[in-house]
């Protein structure tokens, strides 16, 4: 593989990985902590939107993330890999 | 049949269901014993890393937290299971990739220093061992209120088991228990709380009673009219920056713990890698998104039953007055008015609910079958002893792999080498059990510190190792070594010598973030300041980062060679 092709790939992988951490970090860090309080004015079935995303709603879109990750990068690998 | 003699028939039963697997999988040579020789199926690997990764805390104490703490509870439910997305998208497939037997190893070698690997060593020994005391705590707990024997037999005979077969099959053996394992503690944690959203609510599922049922609004109804502040209210107990840094402590640290790491070698190439760490986050979330449910019921629960009851009338609870011999739960009429009354004031609060015995008595409360009660048990030993194996072999494969084989005795032979590793292996377990016996702390407050000192110490050289080529050994020395002796500084200082929480009052538990953020800093501009990695160093890292499955060629050669 040459460097082009080598540096193309790693790219492709980097901004991969950095738009999945936008979004980890939006529903954990933001819905679920620094926006918690406004969010919570909102209601999903009986409990605070802010208080199920702390408890349930982020786990949920964690494991989502990472099977993205999973597929994406299986995609990314058949795009580069021996076709020197 | 009573809960006792269930308990000790699952106990029984599943101990010896552990002890003949690894039996099956014992090992002769050191690529079985360190890594299972990376045959692992990345849906099993993803068994093994939950139940490895699950501990004592996350069976026995987590919803416990959860169940006093409300939302701020929070920060363990996203803090462990957040982590697992930095390990999957940042180390697990590099690592993988690297291919080689430990932590340190990878620390070693990409900063071509066995000052590295030794400071890494440390840390790992240090991080294993503050997180195993925990396990070891949980394994005690769970035996003296079940088999009714004290705490230094249930140890005891915890070491035994876990040392049987980590001795015999090293991580082949531990691999395969603990694929046994997560089976039984998930079993046992789904069982109870689906019986309890039944009961309480009608709807059998506990994230969809959690969310839809009233037993939330009628929670938050009766803590306020009791004195606390609403279950769902925010930073009732915390402030917001305190969550948030101790939210982001924990998921690096779940991201840098040597023992979830090393899970990810054992699997057959990068690819798998990623895939298992998503089967492990699926099977993590099973039981992760069932605490939060499980804690507000119980908390429902034991308010409903204990509050305002005549001392007679508790006396009448089975469930009550055995916890009551534990001294794990206490009730006394201060007030002398006939009522037990349950206020946020410990001074006047005439009962007392030690947070480690939630999940475990749950089913008592709600008055389940001895069978289900029984399970629990046997589900929260599984929990413990394969966290508890999963870390004995870290500070196993450390001492034996990184520092007898790598740095002291290279020429050893491969008998030699996992003789060391089992000598280790028992070690190890002498001084978790006597951890277990004198425990330190109460189990998840230590293991939220090991997760501190993880982040503060492995995932920054990680992370900037794979994704930084120029930083160096001078840089990561110096990271690793300033965020370490920060984070544990401030821990001691804080836990033990009543020193101020002075870092904008971050409580000793978040404290590993400020550790990491000063680890990355240091590393970095140290990096700058010296000259850059040799070249091959350099083409070591492209060869993480390309596409092909075959592992670097650099170190890995000499290695087979000596073989």
């Amino acid at each position: 593989m040459n460097s082009d092709r080598r540096r193309a790939y790693w790219r492709a992988n980097t901004s991969l990985i950095r738009n999945l951490l936008i979004v980890w970090g939006f529903v954990s860090l933001g819905c679920s902590i620094l926006l918690v309080k406004p969010l919570n004015n909102i209601f999903i079935g009986k409990l605070p939107f802010g208080f199920w995303m702390a408890q349930q709603g982020s786990i949920y879109v964690f494991v989502i993330l990472i099977f993205i990750y999973a597929v994406q990068m299986d995609k990314i690998d058949r795009k580069y890999k021996n076709r020197d | 049949m009573s809960v006792e003699a269930w308990t000790t028939l699952f106990v029984i039963l599943s101990f010896i269901g552990y002890t003949y697997i690894g039996w099956r999988s014992r090992v002769r040579d050191s690529k079985g014993f360190f890594i299972a020789d990376q045959g692992i199926p990345a849906i099993a690997n993803g068994a093994a890393t939950a139940a490895d990764w699950m501990s004592a805390a996350s069976f026995i104490s987590m919803a416990g937290l959860i169940s006093t703490l409300g939302y701020d509870g929070s920060i363990y439910l996203m803090g462990w299971t957040g982590g697992f997305v930095l390990l999957a998208l940042l180390l697990a497939p590099y690592l993988r990739k690297f291919g080689k037997y430990t932590v340190p190893d990878f620390v070693g070698d990409r900063y071509y220093s066995n000052v590295a690997r030794l400071v890494a060593v440390v840390a790992a020994i240090f991080i294993s061992l503050t997180y195993v005391a925990g396990q070891m705590r949980g394994v005690g707990i769970v035996f003296s209120r079940f088999l009714q024997v004290d705490v230094e037999t249930g140890v005891i005979i915890g070491m035994v088991i876990v040392g049987f077969f980590a001795v015999l099959g090293g991580m082949k053996g531990i691999t395969w228990t603990q694929v046994a394992q997560y089976s039984v503690l998930i079993v046992a944690y789904l069982i109870p709380a689906f019986a309890i959203a039944w009961i309480l609510t009608d709807n059998p599922i506990p994230q969809l009673a959690f969310t839809f049922s009233d037993i939330v609004p009628k929670l938050n109804q009766i803590q306020v009219d009791l004195g606390f502040s609403e279950y769902t209210q925010p930073f009732a107990n915390k402030s917001m920056l305190d969550v948030l840094f101790i939210t982001i402590a924990l998921m690096v640290g779940t991201a840098g713990l040597p023992h979830v790491i090393v899970r990810f070698y054992t699997v057959p190439n990068p690819r798998a890698a990623r895939y298992s760490a998503g089967w492990a986050l699926l099977f993590i979330a099973l039981l992760y998104t069932t605490a939060p449910s499980i804690a507000s019921f119980a908390r429902y629960n034991l308010i409903d039953s204990l509050h305002n009851k005549t001392i007679e009338e508790v006396q009448q609870l089975d469930w009550a007055t055995k916890w009551k011999n534990t001294e794990l739960l206490k009730y006394e009429d201060k007030n002398g008015n006939g009522r037990l009354e349950l206020t946020p004031d410990e001074e006047t609060s005439e009962v007392t609910i030690d947070r480690d015995i939630i999940v475990l008595s749950t089913p008592e409360v709600a008055q389940l079958s001895p069978l289900v009660i029984a399970l629990v048990a046997a589900g929260g030993l599984a929990a413990a002893l394969s966290t508890a194996s999963g870390l004995l072999l870290v500070i196993s494969s450390s001492i034996a792999h990184d520092v007898y084989y790598r740095l002291y005795n290279p020429q050893a032979s491969e008998s030699q080498r996992v003789m060391v590793g089992r000598i280790m292996v028992g070690f190890a377990i002498a001084i978790a059990g006597y951890f277990g016996m004198y425990p330190p702390g109460f189990v998840a407050q230590v293991v939220a510190f090991a997760f501190g000192l993880a982040a503060a110490s492995f995932f920054p050289v990680i992370l900037l190792g794979i994704f930084d080529k120029r930083t160096n050994r001078e840089g990561a020395i110096s990271g690793m070594i300033v965020g370490l002796t920060f984070t544990a500084f401030y821990i001691i200082g804080v836990k033990f010598y009543n020193m101020p929480t002075w870092f904008f009052d971050i409580s000793p538990e978040g404290i590993g973030t400020v550790g990491m953020i000063l680890n990355f800093i240091v590393t970095f501009v140290v990096s700058r300041l010296t000259p850059p990695p040799p070249l091959e160093i350099q083409e070591m890292v492209d060869m993480l980062r390309s596409p092909e499955d075959a592992p670097p060629a650099l170190g890995d050669i000499g290695e087979e060679q000596l073989d």
